[in-house]
């Protein structure tokens, strides 16, 4: 009895605002979300695994998709690219990521800006669960 | 700037960073972290091995 009346208490828990805090800078700033929950080696190599991999995509001549409703491979391709968070807003602001059909790297490029955003929504939710204690 | 890898190199970057967030996002401490960290990596390396011999054999 105790113990249900422990489990709805802890159902009923508003969110922290380092569980809203965390994601949303961890989107903003790769790593960042682990940074300021004081997980600084962490935080450190998952901006630099995922801020080196956006910007080799970006040197490779990799191409940024925008927001659109067209084909469905474009609007994946634009979400797995905004996950990057700042690079992405980055990268339009300045016109980079217009992409080289005529370079064959350039399709690797595109791809690893692509997986640079998908593995920063992978690293967001890891910050979240950090903020609610699911994960030490 | 422009950086041309080839395929085998890009693999391999790609391997490794993606390895890194895998690693750290996965598991809970810093043991496991490394040593899932390292077989994600083998793994990555290893299709991409095993995957081009398997396209050598079928052009053939």
């Amino acid at each position: 009895m105790a113990n249900s009346t422990a489990e709805k208490a802890k159902v009923a828990e508003p969110v922290s605002t380092m569980a809203v805090l965390a994601p949303a800078i961890g989107w903003l700033i790769p790593g960042a979300g682990h940074m300021i929950q004081k997980r600084w080696i962490r935080g450190v190599l998952l901006f630099i695994s995922i801020v080196t991999l956006f910007l080799l995509g970006l040197a490779m001549q990799g191409r940024i998709y925008k927001a659109n409703g067209g084909d469905i491979l474009d609007i994946l391709g634009f979400v797995g690219d905004v996950g990057a968070g700042a690079l992405y807003i980055i990268t339009l602001a300045m016109d980079w990521g217009t992409g080289a059909i005529q370079l064959a790297t350039a399709d690797y490029g595109t791809k690893f800006m692509i997986v640079a955003g998908l593995l920063n929504f992978i690293a967001m939710a890891d910050a979240y669960h950090i903020a609610i204690g699911k994960k030490q | 700037m422009t950086i041309t890898l080839n395929h085998f190199g890009a693999a391999t970057v790609f391997a490794l960073f993606a390895s890194i967030v895998f690693g750290i996002t996965h598991r809970e401490t810093t043991r496991d972290m490394i040593r899932y960290g390292i077989y994600c990596f083998a793994m990555f390396l290893g299709g991409v091995i095993v995957a081009g011999w398997a396209m050598w054999l079928l052009r053939r």
